[in-house]
């Protein structure tokens, strides 16, 4: 049997006296697309920034087809196939919406033709075939999304973490959002997850990993997860009365 | 294609022609500060410019290849063709040296560290009697020629010497803004973490930014050496100089290929009407001129002279 793509045991990151992480562990097939759900600050981006390479975890494992890469820098953990976009939009504002593209394309081809004709592939992909031209300043916030993910499958991953991409939007552009990760997933790229956006993730993700203060609490089917009694109240909030003296 | 080689081929044949319409010895030292101004310009802008790292320590370099290139000339009769070369490698290597802590640091901290670097180099030379601490290096007036790149009789071999390494810095700069590189540069300079994320290794990058940046400033060190027969640490390593290049970036508009040239131009040219009416009295008014510059930049327009033509250029676009 060979290993998942991601295995993520025991992680724990911790900053001074907070515990971001607390040995959250859990695993990703090839091809799946995995919901990462949670109140603010339970952890979410955190886990994201120690598997991208952005922090390195205070201690815990983190497998990348069986190989150790927890600690990794981010520029090696893109080389290895893992993609991400940002929770707040990091587009490169002084370029063009292909220039944008073309730096991502840039890590699997350094000539700027082959570079090029990768970038107007990934932008017709995401649909922005048409702002290829346009300074990237100038796009709608759904757009910005969008070429931040264009520019992440420039790069050719394995993985592509996506943090929050359909905050913000309308519900329209939600389920523009929804076709267009199903496309990623049919290109053979598994997908992570974070959401706040349930209509747009309960019918999208295969599984749902729900953390609530840095720990993990559920993990998954949507279905199921959502009828967890631990989910609502991390959701709600535990009964008053039920808790009371 | 034609209508952006137009512009370029009528300057680079005003540039060649220029010394036969303005035969006056002051005016042509002007127009070679501004040559020479602007060959640095063009250097920093590949660090300071399209990279983003603000260099404040850029003398260090400059000095670098006056010193190099003379030490080796007086030491060891090395040729300063090739003591220019050996300067660029010697400065490109104090880069990478400097280059890796500095860059540990982010925006104005990363500036005023390169602050203390010129400054460090600057008392290191002074006290360093082999390169003859603060009282300098002279050149010998030897034979006049191309071979020794010395010229007695006319200033004229100098300018199209400042016009070659000029063209060369211009090349250098518009292969490296077409390449992967020049990519790279501009996209460590908007969005580092998301430059990270997409593989690109941001001290790897800025290192070949500097190591660029600081190989093309000390060949116009030694082209100021050769010019001046001359170098001691208070005229080509001091911070007032490395200002002087950043700002004539600054003021043209960094990060674009000719900013720095349209930079230098205005600012030796202000430079040298204050020294004109101010005579000897007037003595640090380049100083006071720099100051309000930056300020003026500060406030009206941080995208340079560069920023103000492609606006009138879109509002003309626009109006058409």
């Amino acid at each position: 049997m060979s290993a998942p793509l991601l295995e993520v045991r025991d992680l724990t990151k911790r900053f001074g006296g907070l515990l971001a992480n607390d040995s959250v562990s859990f695993s990703l097939e090839a091809g799946e697309i995995l919901g990462l759900i949670g109140p603010n600050g339970a952890g979410k981006t955190t886990l994201f920034n120690s598997v991208a390479g952005f922090f390195a975890p205070t201690s815990g494992s983190i497998l990348l087809d069986g190989t150790q890469v927890a600690g990794l820098a981010p520029e090696r953990m893109a080389a290895r196939g893992v993609a991400r976009t940002f929770q707040i939009v990091r587009i490169f504002r002084s370029m063009t919406v292909l220039e944008n593209a073309m730096v991502g394309a840039m890590l699997r081809s350094k000539a700027r033709s082959a570079a090029e004709s990768a970038a107007r592939e990934v932008l017709a992909f995401a649909g922005l075939a048409a702002r290829a031209g346009d300074p990237a300043s100038i796009l709608t916030v759904a757009e910005q999304k969008r070429l931040e993910i264009a520019r992440a499958l420039a790069a050719g991953p394995r993985l592509l973490l996506l943090d929050e991409t359909m905050a913000g939007l309308t519900p329209g552009e939600v389920q523009e959002a929804v076709g267009l990760v199903r496309r990623i997933r049919a290109r053979g790229i598994t997908c992570v997850i974070i959401e706040h956006v349930m209509e747009g993730v309960m019918p999208l993700v295969d599984r749902l990993l729900v953390l609530e203060n840095g720990r993990k609490i559920a993990d998954g089917a949507p279905a199921a997860v959502a009828a967890d009694p631990a989910v609502i109240s991390a959701y709600l909030g535990e009964d008053v009365d039920a808790a009371g003296p | 294609m034609i209508r952006r080689l137009l512009p370029l081929a009528t300057a680079a044949l005003f540039a060649l022609a220029l010394p036969l319409l303005v035969s006056r010895p002051d005016a042509q030292n002007t127009a070679i500060l501004m040559l020479m101004t602007a060959q640095l310009g063009v250097a920093w802008n590949i660090l300071g410019g399209y990279a983003g790292q603000v260099s404040l320590g850029h003398a260090a370099f400059f000095g670098c290849g006056g010193y190099v290139s003379t030490f080796l000339f007086l030491q060891h009769g090395v040729s300063p063709w090739l003591g220019m070369i050996a300067g660029a490698l010697a400065a490109a290597a104090l880069s990478l040296v400097v280059g890796w802590p500095c860059f540990r640091l982010r925006g104005h901290y990363f500036a005023m560290a390169t602050i203390a670097v010129g400054e460090i180099v600057q008392a290191l030379v002074t006290n360093w009697e082999a390169l003859g601490g603060a009282v300098g290096l002279s050149l010998p007036v030897t034979e006049s020629g191309w071979r020794g790149m010395v010229f007695n009789q006319s200033k004229l071999p100098y300018y199209y010497l400042a016009l070659g390494l000029l063209a060369l810095s211009l090349l250098v700069n518009h292969g490296v803004a077409r390449s992967y590189l020049g990519y790279y540069f501009r996209a460590i300079k908007d969005e580092p973490d998301a430059a990270r994320s997409l593989g690109i290794g941001l001290t790897r990058y800025k290192l070949a930014a500097i190591a660029l940046s600081s190989a093309l400033t000390a060949a116009g060190g030694t082209l100021y050496a050769q010019k001046e027969l001359f170098i001691d640490p208070g005229s080509v390593l001091a911070t007032g100089l490395s200002i002087k290049i950043s700002l004539a970036a600054i003021l043209g508009g960094v990060g674009t290929l000719f900013g720095p040239v349209v930079g230098a131009v205005v600012l030796t040219a202000i430079e040298e009407a204050s020294r004109r009416w101010f005579g000897g009295s007037g003595r640090g008014t380049d100083l006071v001129v720099y100051g309000l510059l930056i300020v003026g930049i500060a406030v009206f327009r941080p995208e340079g002279i560069a920023g103000l033509v492609r606006r009138a250029r879109s509002r003309a676009g626009a109006a058409a």
